[in-house]
């Protein structure tokens, strides 16, 4: 009907069939949510569920507190929480105090700096917790490379031990989960209008006291986020722990596992697991009573301690940061006076040093701290000797031949790319439709909903991984790859649902309208226009699943052994027999692999930022 | 005086400190200059700002307008040039001892404060004792009638109480000069129009001296004793907004302000008080002669005629100039009527005139005449601004 000229000689009407009158079905509404509300219930909540179950009630069926009664009353195990909360405390405590600078660099800086520099948080924080476990080894050993320039410079004649002990756990677990605390802090610092510095400054503020009366109570929020991640990611961990420590550094998670693994102990474990679950619920409950939720997930802050409705305490509490943070201004500004005095203000010339460059130095020195080490597994892996040392004696690639002659590793590396690849697409399966439902929709419970899918990350892994254990132990999938693909997609999907919502957020649903106006039905309107203009966040969304599943350790724990593990299990393998330079080998592959598919994963979502 | 104790004493905080100033301007800038890489956001701006004085920015979007301002209120470092407030160097002084207060756009309350705390922040960075503090946050917060909100959060408010909170912030510890970079860019119409007059009441009541950014030219017209036009990083005119409307410079700023019918002329020669010129279609084009702008002999210019300025002529009836044109559309908009015609080689020409009841006898394409008197007419300054 299209006349010679092009245009069209009529209208051209859509295929339409008889036009619906009535409101489309719920379930029309919600399919989006189904499948993966049915996976995390199937999969997340029953075994968690049950694995509570198993610690509360005995074989006949009846309530029985004994799991409970040995844990409390050993003074071992006793020990071991003791240890527990001090380590978490203390890494939470550092993880804050380090990452805060960080963060305020890179919510302040300009868009390009941050660009940069970010990629400095991320590395490491996509980085293999083993991989830079390890990395600890080489620098901080007897005869690391730490100690072995202490004595050249003559510090010290007798090697100093670093590992082992308090210091090795510490230095370790602050370095593991530093990332995590600056990049939460700072989703809601990037959430701070960069105007009211600024805004303070033209009221008369000095710098001291716009930061600690303005900035600072807002970046609070971030804060409280981080230290709640970080202390419940801490209370679950094992790796550095088992690595860097000694027997008196055991947390409770090393505890869980040796229950499991070597005496066999499912409901005594259960009942360990569940303590971490209870505390860990516990720290929540407490923070969301302080502030609530949604700032988790680095919306508009307040930076009000306990919302809008203050009580008493929240008054109180809110009395004493005024003042605290009045006086942290003044002190600060006393000694930005006297700097000025020594370094000279004058008004008709451009001022010389900006007073960033201290904050400047020591945001290097601790991205240093984050990103550096891991690189040094790198010389060490092409030693001619059979045994790690430091400076590595000669060169050679003996060691990689050997990764790929032994099929035990190749095997695992295969497998682990294989449990890797079928983890995302079931995450994106799974988590694409959900995100897209969570972006656009408004409904009730939608924070809950939220809050639902993002706790696999927020809940110890451990306690995850030996509730799926049982679970799975029932059905047969122990040691298939069928069951690591589903636990692994347990543990992705958050990424895959924040991610993809982050890219929705910048989307401009007008275009989606603009197709639909144009006659395009809803599949439509998905695969010609939406679909190919977010195809970059979905690619970073795929990558990062891919690497959560690639590089996992905990459920890979429990679930593959013998002869058909994954890279990072058959890694924990060796490791806890001993650190050789086949394994500086192997992590050194895993840690370029993975440094590759995070820079393409973050080029991605960075075309996707930048088309909006 | 200390800023402190010139708040308490109700006195207008001053910094002289040297030399005795005779009718000091309260801003001065020689030569700003400012550049981001290739991108020139200021090239070179000067201007004076009296005491009291409410002298308005305006220009279109990537001018150069919140670049200047942030370099008075010393959040931007100037490449070079000089700023003075109240006859003392500032050029490179830190922001917070400038005694400037600044209005934002999106107003930069502080979210974690309530008003009375966003109101009192300025003064308790004046070390003012807490009694002072709640009776003059309670004195402004009457000034912009909205008293009683002290203890909300700014969410809580409305856009245009959000908008009186900023004002009221700034005005709390009588800074020097108020910047305000379009302050009313985020409300919507009516609101504007109510805020507009506003902030003009409390510039006369207070007697404050603003400097304001917008890029709305109405706005500025309504508000400012003087308009700063700006185009391209650099300061097109500067003159009341009678002088712009009726005397702008350059073809630029006839065009920013208002509706112009622009003329291509060629200057034959001056008798006596006017100038004469051939215009359009051979047109004999008359003005008044203006010392301020010279035109010689066979240059070439544009003559700037306003609408309203133009008649339709009754037949016999007659004007110092005089156009033939044909009729080309009548659009009937409310309090005046838009003739728009067209001259015999062409040209477009727009006359507004007042509505007197329907328009009658006048059909499209019928012959008209246009007439002006040669003081409506205006030389501007050739064809290009020269660079
Ligand atoms: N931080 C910056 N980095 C780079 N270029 C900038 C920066 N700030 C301003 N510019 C550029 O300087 C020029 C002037 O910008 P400015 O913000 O002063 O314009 P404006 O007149 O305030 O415009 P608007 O009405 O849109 O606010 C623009 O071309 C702008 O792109
Ligand atoms: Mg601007």
């Amino acid at each position: 009907m299209t006349g010679a000229s092009g245009v069209p000689a009529e209208p051209m009407r859509p295929v339409l069939g008889e036009l619906p009158h009535r409101p489309r079905p719920a379930w029309r509404r919600t399919w989006a949510m189904v499948p993966i509300a049915l996976f995390l219930v199937a999969l997340f909540l029953y075994p968690v569920a049950q694995l509570l179950w198993l610690s509360i009630f005995d074989k006949s069926g009846g309530l029985t507190g004994d799991h409970y009664q040995r844990l409390f009353l050993s003074p071992v195990y006793l020990q071991v929480l003791r240890i527990t909360l001090e380590v978490a405390g203390w890494t939470t405590a550092l993880c804050i105090l380090g990452g805060y600078p960080i963060a305020y660099l890179l919510a302040t800086a300009s868009r390009r700096t941050r660009d940069s520099l970010i990629l400095w948080v991320l590395l490491p924080f996509w980085t293999s917790f083993l991989v830079r476990t390890f990395a600890w080894i080489v620098l901080l050993g007897r005869n690391g490379a730490l100690n072995s320039a202490l004595q050249t410079i003559g510090l010290t004649e007798e090697p100093t031990a670093f590992l082992y002990n308090m210091t090795g756990v510490m230095v370790g677990m602050v370095h593991a989960l530093m990332p995590i605390a600056v990049l939460t802090m700072l989703s809601v610092m990037e959430n701070i209008d960069r105007n009211l510095v600024p805004a303070a400054a033209t009221m008369g503020a000095r710098g001291g006291e716009a930061f600690w009366r303005i900035y600072f109570p807002l970046s609070l929020p971030g804060v409280a986020a981080a230290g709640l991640l970080v202390f419940i990611t801490a209370i679950g961990f094992f790796i550095t722990p088992a690595l860097l420590g000694a027997p008196q550094q055991t947390m409770i998670a090393q505890i869980i596992i040796q229950q499991v693994m070597e005496m066999l102990n499912y409901p005594f474990a259960g009942a360990i697991a569940m303590l971490l679950l209870v505390t860990a619920i516990a720290v929540f409950y407490l923070y969301d009573r302080a502030l609530g939720m949604s700032t988790l997930a680095g919306e508009a802050t307040t930076g009000q301690l306990g919302g809008g409705t203050r009580g008493l305490v929240g008054r109180v509490f809110a009395g004493i940061g005024t003042l605290l943070t009045a006086a942290l201004g003044r002190v600060t500004d006393g000694i930005a006076i006297l700097w000025e005095a020594l370094a000279g203000g004058r008004v008709d010339r451009p001022p010389r040093a900006s007073g960033r460059v201290p904050l400047r130095v020591a945001v290097v020195l601790l991205l240093i701290f984050l990103a550096g080490p891991s690189f040094i597994i790198v010389p060490v892996s092409f030693t001619t000797e059979g045994f790690i040392e430091w400076p590595p004696k000669g060169i050679s690639l003996k060691w990689y031949w050997a990764m790929i002659n032994d099929q035990q590793w190749t095997k695992a590396i295969f497998r682990s790319l294989i449990v890797g690849f079928f983890t995302a697409c079931l995450a994106m399966a799974l988590g694409g439709p959900a995100a897209f439902f969570l972006a656009r929709r408004r409904f009730a419970g939608k924070t809950a909903a939220l809050a639902f899918i993002l706790s696999p990350l927020i809940l110890p892994r451990i306690v995850i991984a030996v509730a799926l254990f049982y679970f799975y132990a029932r059905l047969g999938l122990v040691d298939t790859e069928l069951g690591l693909v589903l636990g692994h997609t347990v543990l992705a999907l958050p990424y895959v649902v924040i991610t993809v919502m982050a890219v929705l957020k910048n989307y401009d649903q007008r275009l989606d309208q603009a197709a639909a106006s144009l006659g395009a039905s809803p599949p439509r309107v998905l695969w010609y226009i939406t679909v190919p203009v977010i195809k970059s966040g979905l690619i970073a969304a795929f990558l990062f699943a891919f690497v959560t599943s690639f590089d996992e350790l905990t459920i890979a724990l429990f679930m593959s052994s013998g002869i058909s593990t994954t890279l990072p299990k058959q890694m924990w393998d060796d490791a806890i027999m001993k650190v050789s330079p086949l394994l500086a080998a192997v992590s050194t592959v895993l840690l370029f692999f993975v440094t590759l598919v995070i820079l393409t994963a973050e080029y991605f979502q960075r075309r996707a930022g930048a088309k909006r | 005086m200390t800023p402190a104790a010139a708040i308490r004493s109700g006195r207008r905080t001053s910094h002289r400190k040297s030399a005795p100033k005779v009718a000091q301007s309260k801003l001065k800038i020689r030569d700003l200059r400012k550049t981001y890489g290739p991108v020139v956001a200021l090239a070179g701006a000067g201007l004076d700002l009296s005491e009291g004085e409410f002298l308005t920015l305006l220009g279109p979007s990537g001018s150069g307008k919140t670049t200047m301002l942030m370099m008075i209120a010393g959040l931007t470092q100037p490449d070079s040039g000089e700023v003075w407030i109240d006859g003392k160097l500032a050029t490179y002084a830190p922001a917070h001892r400038r005694d400037i207060g600044m209005v934002f756009q999106n107003y930069a309350l502080f979210p974690h404060l309530t008003v009375f705390e966003n109101i009192a922040f300025p003064l308790r960075m004046r070390r003012l004792p807490e009694a002072d503090i709640a009776r003059e946050v309670g004195r402004v917060l009457d000034v912009v009638r909205l008293p009683g909100v002290g203890d909300r959060l700014p969410r809580a408010l409305s856009g245009g109480q959000q908008q009186r909170i900023a004002l009221a912030r700034c005005i709390v510890y009588r800074p020097s000069i108020v910047l305000m970079d379009e302050p009313l860019g985020a409300l919507d119409k009516k609101l504007r129009d109510q805020m507009e007059l506003e902030i003009k009441r409390l510039h006369q009541e207070l007697g404050i001296t603003v400097l304001y950014v917008t890029h709305d030219q109405e706005e500025a017209m309504i508000m400012s004793d003087r308009i700063c036009l700006m185009n391209d990083a650099r300061i097109e005119q500067i003159g009341s907004p009678a002088d712009l409307y009726f005397r702008p410079l350059t073809v630029f700023a006839a065009d920013f302000l208002g509706e112009s019918n622009l003329f291509n002329a060629l200057v034959e020669g001056e008798t006596g008080a006017e100038i004469a010129l051939r215009g359009p279609a051979g047109a004999l084009i008359r003005v008044a002669r203006d010392p301020e702008r010279p035109a010689a002999r066979g240059r070439p210019v544009k003559v700037m005629v306003r609408p309203e300025m133009l008649t339709l002529l009754a037949d016999g009836a007659l004007a110092d100039n005089v156009l033939d044109a044909r009729l080309t559309q009548v659009i009937l908009v409310g309090g005046v009527t838009k003739y728009y015609a067209r001259l015999a080689d062409g040209t477009l020409v727009s006359a507004t005139a007042l509505t007197r009841g329907p328009v009658a006898g006048v059909t499209p394409d019928s012959p008209i005449r246009l007439g002006w008197s040669k003081a409506s007419g205006v030389i501007l300054a050739g064809a290009e601004r020269p660079r």
